[in-house]
């Protein structure tokens, strides 16, 4: 792999983009979070939904998912904005945040005077960020330091027999250079249970992915569930996949989760947005497939780097982690041109090998972290979503 | 000559990107070399073909893992889908 170049953390952590993250901790100030990023060179802001009405596990996944995103390493500063009377604390949160050494500051909307106070304190505060942030060297790392998402939307035929069997042999090589993967989607694993827990690191840890496998399997048997968000069933091979060629749901699955690689174990499973181990290797983050939700899931579990493939395209990105879009269906790469990253098409239509194309793809992946600009991050996409598995009050 | 498409070097399949008639040649892109071998029976763009003899029983491979079993002797470039491979998953 090409030299790495990246930034250093004080928690040790290395992460190839150094933002200046402006996070709203309830939904109520968003518009207050984009009014102090707007015009500022390398600050963003994100936009959610939560902070305030969830109970119990759902409460307790949001709050983990606004920590563990402003914990990611490509994040270099941390402004927190309250409103006041949230159930989020933006104290504690900034606290929690502040572990990391990490520069954290939290302003509170309904203690400086609402809307005009709040955009000016919060613009004195991030541009002082960047401005230090900006003074900060990129220095060399390892590919080891690489923690690589995978995912896929949008798909066709083209994703189950190019494009992700590409990123698997990427997936490869990665962790021989001693790197992690992070697969999710919990839904498109359904069936692959026998194939999944053989290439598990320990017993304890095939048992806790059959678990959420068999979870999945059953809230999306749930009422009205299948027809609504036509959530993948067990054993769901419809004659459709039978006509076009699929013979087993053992196979219609693996053509999604090739993307995780071939060879490397899996050495461990995580809840959605919590943070993964150092051990190099396959980890599997519980998670439902929907791209912005999976997409922040990946990058708030600490993925640095995600590599998504479509088959139709799709121009979603993320705000703190390079979403890379990679696609193998030609008609996609003219059709989506301004939203494609990298085109495999070559795989499905002449010449190109999985070889030959995987060895591209680790190349584009290097020059993405060494600072290239993704397409959705040029165009400044900044996605956000966190899903829900509770009620609202 | 019919193209074809094998996802890993463990595969006894491969999938045919071509509809391929009966004593065709399919020329099969595996990871870094390509492997040709006549079809014994007709075989739709999408579907697979096999790429070996698989004996009644044995494993068939595609993407290097299982995908199913063998229902009964697949003869190499025989047409492979539902009515020669079972899953056992499926069965459970």
């Amino acid at each position: 792999m090409k030299t790495l170049f990246g930034y250093r953390r004080p928690d040790g952590k290395v992460g190839f983009r150094n933002v200046t993250l402006v996070m709203p901790v309830v939904a109520c100030v968003n518009h207050i979070a984009s009014l102090i990023a707007k015009d500022i060179p390398g600050a963003v802001a994100v936009h959610h939904e939560v902070g305030c009405a969830q109970i119990g596990a759902d409460h307790r996944q949001a709050f983990r998912t606004l920590l563990n995103t402003g914990l990611n390493p490509n994040v270099g500063a941390i402004l927190l904005v309250g409103l006041g009377c949230e159930r989020i604390d933006p104290q504690e949160l900034a606290a929690d945040l502040g572990k990391s050494g990490k520069p954290v500051e939290f302003i509170v909307t309904q203690q400086l005077g609402g809307t005009l106070s709040t955009v000016k304190r919060g613009k004195e505060i991030v541009s002082a960020m960047v401005s230090d942030l900006a003074g900060m060297k990129r220095e060399e790392v390892q590919p080891s330091s690489i923690v690589l998402g995978v995912e896929c939307g949008g798909s066709d035929f083209s994703s189950s027999l190019s494009s992700n069997p590409v990123v698997g042999y990427v997936s490869d090589e990665l962790f021989a250079l001693g790197g992690r993967i992070v697969l999710s989607e919990t839904t498109e694993v359904i069936g692959t249970e026998s194939i999944l827990t053989k290439r598990c690191a320990s017993p304890e840890i095939a048992a806790k992915l059959v678990d959420r496998i068999r979870k999945m399997v059953e809230y999306s048997r749930g009422e009205d569930r299948d027809e609504v968000n036509g959530v993948a069933v067990p054993n769901n091979i419809s004659p459709g996949n039978v006509r076009g060629g699929l013979t087993t749901i053992e196979e219609k699955s693996l053509g999604a989760i090739s993307k995780g690689g071939y060879t490397c174990p899996i050495v461990g499973v995580v809840e959605y947005a919590e943070t993964v181990g150092s051990t190099p290797g396959l980890w599997f983050m519980d998670s439902p497939g929907y791209d912005p939700e999976c997409t922040t899931g990946l990058m708030a579990c600490g993925c640095n780097l995600v590599l998504f493939t479509t088959g139709l395209g799709t121009p979603l990105g993320n705000p703190v982690t390079p979403i890379i879009k990679v696609t193998g269906n030609r008609k996609t790469v003219e059709r989506m041109k301004d939203d494609i990253d990298i085109d495999v098409s070559s795989i499905l239509e002449e010449g190109g090998t999985f070889a030959e194309e995987s060895a591209k793809m680790i190349d584009f992946v290097a020059d993405i972290a060494n600072g290239r600009l993704t397409k959705s991050e040029a165009f400044g996409y900044a996605d956000f979503g966190i899903t829900r598995i509770g009620p609202r009050l | 000559m019919k193209r074809g498409l094998i996802m890993n070097r463990l595969d006894n399949v491969a999938t045919v990107l071509d509809d391929v008639e009966k004593d065709e040649i399919v020329s099969c892109k595996g990871l870094t070399d390509i492997v040709e071998l006549k079809a014994g029976e007709k075989v739709p763009r999408g579907h697979k073909i096999a790429l070996s003899a698989i004996p009644a029983g044995a494993a068939v491979v595609k993407y290097g893992f299982e995908i199913g079993y063998s229902l009964r002797e697949i003869t190499k470039g025989s047409y492979v889908h539902v009515h020669n491979v079972g899953s056992k998953r499926t069965e459970e």
